[in-house]
């Protein structure tokens, strides 16, 4: 398929230049680790319980995010190869390959401050794998789909960094709220069964946000 | 839209003063006496008020996204004009509804906040408004400015129906029709809670709340109209 | 291929930059842009070349009496501009490679890209990265990806801008290998202006 790959010529450009940069994973890996450091001094010691252990998950998730997630477009915007990028390439094919970097991009993130946590709250053990994975899957896809769209509209924007997470947070709140209830069950050892209402919503929230950002990115991306 | 204006005053005033001045009773004998609801008694008053800023709230969030889908199909400024209008009074009656809910929770759940769905929702909603107004100031071409925040409208729109109908299903709260609510959807949709004198005057509020915000709506929209004759004037004298 | 542009109006923030251009280009023939600085060259080359909507009017491409969609227009335009820059964290080589897969899916045959890069004087430097390259090497590397599939359109913002007197023979052996296309060419360089069979004055844009 001819769409397909272009999409993923998109995709490979941003690999590589990743690769060769560094510029996003980097800072990513270094807010991870300065994020959880905080949140360990804050404890002093102490051991929270599922809830908060979950919740700062995401917190650390969600603000890791939106320090690397809107360099994809931001770059492409400060060094004038937007324009490039759009005359050589149609609006889906853009949208999509940005998107598929983003959703690694949070995978690895994830991972990483999976294994941070491990290895920093001993109360933090995931007692329904099946739960925690497909949690960590869906809110990757829900969390790179929002923030690739509002990444985008914010490169056009021309203010980088502050509005970033204004924006972005009330869109990927009800993500959050589900993602965290649904880590929360999955810390608390619950039958696989008793996250599948979360997983409808996850999924729901995937296919509303990228069809959505889809049809709506060419308004974005076309001055 | 001089009907408008004053309905909308007609409307309102007639409100206030009935809301305020029948009296509850247990066993209301006559138009005159509204009955008591169980557990909200004289503070059911408040229902004439706050249902219908949320309601107005939510209308004005909608206009606000269908114009901006307008100007991104047509790019003709005006519609972003009648979107961020829209937006503006959305703000307003947005405040409105959760100051009257805010004070409402106190008297009746204890305390001014407590993150039912419901005020989480208009929580998010505030959040979006203040975010897309953000987002315009940022901008300085008025093109750009129109087309972006238009998206942004409309990508945040996408996520009101999760709050609407999936929050409050998954998560307990106050508000009536929440999981596990003994006493069905709440008095506006349960027949026999409301009766109809009270169901009347509520509908009336609505109607007037609707005229007041089409009013307000005319009314800034002239401003900014004539600000902008200003701006041209300026520009070429 | 002919290219048809009406009555094409631009504003922004409420600034007429230019109204009401209107001309029509064939194969074959080239058109010269001129105009002073802030006139709206580039805003037209741009909408030229798909990448600003027109406030009014519009721009059509006709093959044989079809009007082209999109994809044809993207698949048969080169453009060179300021506006359009290269990636500089890859080499010459490997901006041609990751282009060409983004606009066609097929990786740029080696021989096309030797010949183009030797052309234009880049050949030694072809595996340094972009970023080391001088203003005029940059210009020169914007020809290669431009001209590289041969397009059947070219558009010219500052044809010879940070060009050195090679760099301006190598674009002067591309106005005369451009028989067979459309030029345009958005300039205030008279003498390339007068090249042009057609000529095309925007305005003060103050309006």
């Amino acid at each position: 398929m001819n769409v397909l790959a272009r999409t993923s010529a998109v995709l490979v450009k941003d690999l590589l230049s990743e690769i060769r940069t560094r510029y996003a994973l980097n800072a990513l890996l270094m807010f991870i680790i300065t994020a959880v450091a905080i949140i360990l001094f804050a404890l002093r010691g102490d051991t929270p319980g599922t809830v908060v252990l979950a919740g700062m998950f995401w917190v650390v998730v969600f603000f890791t995010g939106m320090s690397g997630l809107s360099r994809i477009f931001v770059s492409e915007e400060e060094r004038g190869t937007a324009l490039t990028l759009q005359l050589l390439a149609p609006p889906g094919v853009v949208y999509f390959g940005k998107l598929a970097f983003n959703v690694l991009l949070t995978l690895v993130l994830v991972a990483g401050v999976t294994a941070v946590y491990l290895v920093a709250f001993p109360g933090f053990i995931i007692q329904t794998p099946s739960i925690f994975f497909v949690t960590l899957l869906l809110g990757s896809l829900g969390l790179a789909s929002a923030a690739t769209i509002i990444a985008a509209i914010v490169a056009k924007a021309g203010s980088r960094g502050t509005l970033y997470p204004v924006l972005s947070f009330p869109v990927v709140v009800v993500l959050l709220m589900t993602v965290m209830n649904a880590t929360v069950k999955s810390l608390d050892g619950e039958e696989f069964s008793a996250a599948i209402v979360d997983f409808v919503v996850l999924i729901s929230y995937v296919m509303v946000m990228t069809a959505g950002s889809f049809l709506l990115f060419e308004f974005v991306w076309k001055d | 839209m001089t009907i408008v204006k004053y309905g909308s005053i007609v409307l309102i005033t007639l409100v206030i003063l009935a809301g305020l001045g029948i009296p509850l009773s247990p066993a209301p004998q006559s138009w005159l006496e509204f009955p008591v609801i169980p557990g909200l008694e004289d503070k059911a008053r408040n229902i004439f008020f706050h249902v219908p800023t949320a309601w107005t709230t939510v209308l004005a969030f909608i206009v606000s996204m269908v114009f901006g889908f307008r100007y991104l199909r047509t790019r003709n400024l005006e519609y972003d004009l009648k979107s961020v209008t829209s937006a503006g009074l959305g703000l307003l009656f947005c405040l409105l509804a959760t100051v009257t809910g805010a004070v409402w929770a106190k008297f009746n759940w204890g305390s001014f906040w407590n993150w039912d769905p419901r005020q989480t929702s208009i929580f998010i909603l505030l959040l979006i408004y203040g975010a897309y107004f953000a987002l315009r100031s940022a901008i300085e071409v008025s093109e750009k400015r129109a087309s972006l925040s238009a998206v942004y409208a409309i990508v945040a729109g996408l996520t009101v129906p999760f709050f609407i109908f999936i929050m409050p299903r998954m998560m307990s709260g106050l508000h009536p029709g929440a999981q596990g609510d003994s006493s069905g959807s709440g008095p506006l949709f349960e027949s026999g809670m409301m009766a109809g004198n009270m169901r009347v005057l509520f509908y009336t509020s609505l109607l007037g709340f609707n005229l007041l915000y089409v009013w307000l709506m005319d009314l800034r929209l002239r401003v900014a109209r004539i600000d902008s004759q200003i701006m041209d004037q300026g520009t070429e004298g | 291929m002919i290219l048809t542009a009406e009555n094409i109006s631009k504003t922004f923030n409420r600034r007429t930059v230019f109204r009401e251009i209107g001309f029509t280009v064939a194969a074959g023939q080239s058109i010269a842009v001129t105009g002073r600085n802030g006139a709206g060259k580039s805003t037209l080359l741009k909408i030229l070349a798909g990448l600003l909507t027109p406030t009014r009017g519009s721009v059509r491409y006709d093959v044989d009496g079809s009007v082209c969609g999109p994809e044809e227009i993207r698949a048969s335009l080169g453009f060179v501009s300021p506006y359009l820059q290269l990636y500089d964290e890859f080499s010459a080589l490997e901006n041609l490679r990751l282009l060409s897969r983004m606009r066609s899916a097929t990786v740029a045959a080696d021989d096309r890209c030797r010949e183009m890069l030797t052309r234009f004087g880049l050949w030694e430097r072809r595996d340094d990265q972009v970023r080391t390259y001088s203003s005029g090497m940059k210009q020169r590397l914007k020809y290669v990806v431009a001209l590289l599939d041969d397009p059947q359109v070219l558009l010219l913002d500052e044809p010879s801008a940070n060009l050195d007197a090679d760099g301006i023979a190598a674009v002067s052996h591309v106005y005369e290998s451009s028989q067979r296309r459309i030029l345009v060419v958005a300039t205030n360089d008279r003498s390339e202006a007068e090249r042009c069979e057609l000529k095309v004055h925007l305005g003060t844009g103050a309006s």
